[in-house]
C-alpha cells in the first residue's frame, strides 16, 4: 500500500512540474506589454518599468522561470495587484469557503445520484427508471446559473425560505452557513448528479448481468443482501473513478454559483482578478486550486487501488 | 465528463434487426443501417427535435427578426411577451426575440467552430499519440496537464490572457476541450494499432500515413463523434458560461449568457428576461446530449449489446 501512495505521488510529479510551466507560460502570452494592460493608456513610462519590474517581466525569460520555480519553492507566487497582499495568503484564505461549498454538492451528488442511479438500475424499464433517467437528463441540461437564479426567484423572493446570497462562514453560526449555502450547492450538484446517476445505473446493469449475482440469486440469498453486498459492493469501484472528474466540475461550476450568491469563494477571487487583470493573482489562484485537484485525484487513485485489490497487481 | 453512462435502448430485437437489415439493402453501405438504427432511437429523434428548432433559430434569425437586437427603444422597456413582442423586451426596449435568435446563431457558431477544431487538432494529436509510440509519452504527459486545470478556471485564465472576445472565446474553450478528445481518440487507435489488418498493411509496405487514415482512422472515428456531439453541448453551456461572467463576446453582441446576465437585476420584475434565454439554452444542450446518447448506443456496439 505504501509502495502505491509513494508511487502516484512520484507519477505525478511531471503533470505538476508542466502545471506549473504552463500557468508561468500564461502571463508571457499576453499579446503586447503586459505592463501597458495593466497600467492602462495613460500609464507614464516611469510607471509601466515599475509594473514589469514588480511582475519580474523586466529580466530575461529563463531568469523569470529560475524565479517563478524558485518563488514556487519558497511557497511565493507574488502579489496580488488589486488586493495588494501575497496571492498565496488570499487564495488561502478564500479556499475553504469554496471546498465547503464543493463538499456540500459532493455530498448531495453522492447520495442523490448514486440513489437514483441505483433505483434505476433494480426497476429497468419502469417509470421509476424513466423519471429518474430524465431527471438527470434534465440536471446535466440545465445551466447551474439559470437553476440559481430561479432557485433565488422561488425559495428567496417569492416563499422567503432562504437568502438570495451572501454568505455566513460556518464557524460564526453553522445553521445560518447552512442555509446561505443550501441554495448554492443544490444548484452547482444538479449536473454532478445527473452525471452520476446515469454512470451508475449503466454500471449496477452490468454488474447486475454477471454470473456471480446469478449464483447469489440461485443459493436463496435475499434480495436486498445480493444487490448491496454483491451487486454495489462492485458497482461502486468503477464508481470511485469519477470522482475526481466529480471534484472538478464542482470547482469549475462554483465560479458562476458564487459570482450570482456573493459568495467569496475562490470562484469570485478569480473572476474579480480576472475582470481587473490582476494577473499574479490569475496565476497563483489557478496554480493552487490545479495542484490542490491534482491531489484529489491521488487521493482519488489510491482509495481505488484500496478497494479493488486487482489494480494492486497489474497496474504501473 | 465520459460518455460512458447510461444507455437508453430498448433490449435487442432479432425480428427487428432483420427487419433493419432488409431496410438497409447489403449492397449499400453500413452508413445506411446505422441512420436507420438512429432514425428508430426514440430519444435521438427526440434530440433532433430540440436541436433542430435551435438550427432553425439560428439559420433563419436574419428572416425571423425585423427588429435589430441591439436597437434600443426606451418607452418600450420591460414589455411582457405578446403577439408583438414575442419573447417581450429587455431593459433598454431591446426586442428579446431578436436577440434571443441572435444569440443562438452565435452559441451555434462557437459550439460549432469548438467542434471543428477539435475534430482537426483533438483527432491530429490522438492519432500520432497512440501511433507513434515515441511521441506517446511526451505528448500525453503535456495532455494530463492540460486536463488537470479544471475547465472553466483554464477558460477563464486564458480568455483573461487573451481579452474577451468571440474568437478568444473559441480559442479558450478549444485548449481546454482539444486534450479530452485527443485522449478518446488516442485510446481508440493504441487499441488497433495492434490488430492483425494493421499488422497485415505494415507487412504490405504500406507507409504511416496511409495506414492511420485508411487502416486505424475510419474504425476509430465512432467514439469521436459521439465525443463531438457531447462536446458541442459542453462548449455551448461553457460559453454561455463565460459570457454570463462577462468574458464572452462583448456587449451589445447578444449572448445567452450576457443577456441573463444583464436581466438578472430585474429578474423578479421581468422574468422573462432570464429565463427565456435559460430556457433555449437547456434546449440546446439537452437536444445535443439525446443525440450523442443516440448515437452512442447506436455507433458504439459494445454498450449496446451489454444492455
Amino acid at each position: 500500500m505504501a509502495g502505491i501512495i509513494v508511487r502516484r505521488l512520484l507519477g505525478a510529479l511531471p503533470v505538476l512540474l508542466l502545471v506549473s510551466l504552463i500557468t508561468f507560460g500564461l502571463l508571457r502570452l499576453i499579446p503586447g506589454d503586459p505592463s501597458s494592460v495593466i497600467g492602462g493608456p495613460s500609464a507614464t513610462a516611469e510607471q509601466l518599468a515599475q509594473i514589469r519590474a514588480n511582475l519580474g517581466l523586466d529580466e530575461p525569460l529563463p531568469m523569470q522561470l529560475v524565479h517563478w520555480y524558485e518563488g514556487l519553492l519558497r511557497g511565493d507566487l507574488g502579489r496580488s495587484l488589486l488586493l495588494g497582499q501575497p496571492v498565496v495568503q488570499a487564495t488561502f484564505q478564500r479556499l475553504p469557503v469554496t471546498l465547503g461549498l464543493a463538499f456540500y454538492a459532493l455530498i448531495i451528488t453522492l447520495i442523490a445520484g448514486l440513489a437514483s442511479g441505483i433505483i434505476a438500475a433494480l426497476r429497468q424499464n419502469t417509470w421509476i427508471d424513466q423519471l429518474s433517467m430524465m431527471t438527470a437528463m434534465l440536471g446535466i441540461s440545465v445551466p447551474n446559473f439559470f437553476l440559481g437564479l430561479l432557485g433565488i426567484i422561488f425559495f428567496a423572493v417569492k416563499l422567503g425560505w432562504l437568502p438570495t446570497g451572501g454568505y455566513v462562514p460556518f464557524s460564526q453560526d453553522p445553521w445560518q452557513w447552512f442555509r446561505s449555502v443550501t441554495m448554492p450547492a443544490v444548484s452547482l450538484a444538479m449536473l454532478q448528479m445527473g452525471l452520476l446517476a446515469r454512470i451508475t445505473r449503466s454500471t449496477m446493469l452490468e454488474v447486475l448481468r454477471q454470473d456471480y449475482i446469478r449464483t447469489a440469486r440461485a443459493k436463496g440469498l435475499p434480495g436486498r443482501q445480493v444487490v448491496v453486498k454483491h451487486a454495489l459492493a462492485n458497482a461502486l469501484i468503477p464508481i470511485t473513478t469519477i470522482i475526481g472528474i466529480i471534484v472538478s466540475l464542482l470547482i469549475s461550476g462554483s465560479v458562476v454559483i458564487e459570482l450570482l450568491f456573493s459568495i467569496p469563494g475562490i470562484g469570485q477571487l478569480l473572476t474579480q482578478a480576472v475582470l481587473n487583470r490582476d494577473y499574479p493573482m490569475v496565476q497563483g489562484g489557478l496554480l493552487i486550486t490545479t495542484v490542490f485537484l491534482v491531489l484529489v485525484n491521488i487521493f482519488v487513485d489510491i482509495l481505488y487501488a484500496f478497494l479493488d485489490p486487482r489494480v494492486r497487481y497489474d497496474s504501473k | 465528463m465520459t460518455a460512458s453512462d447510461a444507455t437508453t435502448e430498448e433490449p435487442l430485437d432479432i425480428a427487428e434487426l432483420e427487419e433493419e437489415l432488409e431496410i438497409a439493402d447489403a449492397r449499400q453501405s453500413p452508413w445506411r443501417l446505422t441512420v436507420v438504427r438512429l432514425f428508430r432511437h426514440r430519444l435521438f429523434r427526440w434530440g433532433m427535435f430540440l436541436f433542430g428548432i435551435i438550427i432553425i433559430a439560428g439559420l433563419l434569425a436574419p428572416l425571423l427578426t425585423d427588429a435589430d437586437p441591439n436597437k434600443i427603444t426606451m418607452r418600450a422597456k420591460f414589455l411582457t411577451p405578446s403577439s408583438s413582442h414575442l419573447f417581450g423586451t429587455d431593459n433598454f426596449g431591446r426586442s428579446l426575440w431578436s436577440r434571443v435568435l441572435w444569440g443562438a446563431q452565435l452559441s451555434l457558431i462557437i459550439g460549432a467552430s469548438v467542434v471543428g477544431l477539435n475534430a482537426i487538432f483533438g483527432t491530429l494529436l490522438g492519432a500520432v499519440s497512440g501511433y507513434f509510440r515515441r511521441l506517446d509519452n511526451p505528448l500525453m504527459r503535456m495532455n494530463d496537464a492540460l486536463m488537470a486545470f479544471p475547465a472553466i478556471l483554464l477558460a477563464i485564465a486564458v480568455t483573461a490572457v487573451l481579452g474577451p472576445s468571440t474568437i478568444n472565446v473559441i480559442l479558450a474553450l478549444s485548449i481546454v476541450y482539444i486534450p479530452r478528445t485527443a485522449r478518446i481518440v488516442r485510446a481508440s487507435v493504441i487499441v488497433l494499432r495492434e490488430l492483425e489488418y494493421v499488422q497485415a498493411a505494415i507487412a504490405a509496405g504500406a507507409g504511416h500515413t496511409r495506414i492511420l487514415c485508411r487502416h486505424i482512422m475510419p474504425n476509430a472515428l465512432a467514439p469521436l463523434i459521439v465525443q463531438l456531439s457531447f462536446l458541442f453541448a459542453y462548449a455551448v453551456l461553457a460559453e454561455a458560461t463565460l459570457s454570463f461572467l462577462g468574458l464572452g463576446a462583448v456587449p451589445p453582441t447578444p449572448t445567452w449568457g450576457n443577456i441573463m446576465a444583464e436581466g438578472r437585476q430585474y429578474m423578479v420584475e421581468a422574468p422573462w428576461i432570464i429565463s427565456i434565454p435559460g430556457v433555449a439554452l437547456m434546449i440546446t444542450v439537452m437536444g445535443l446530449n439525446l443525440l450523442g446518447d443516440g448515437l452512442r448506443d447506436v455507433l458504439d456496439p459494445r454498450l449496446r449489446i451489454q444492455q
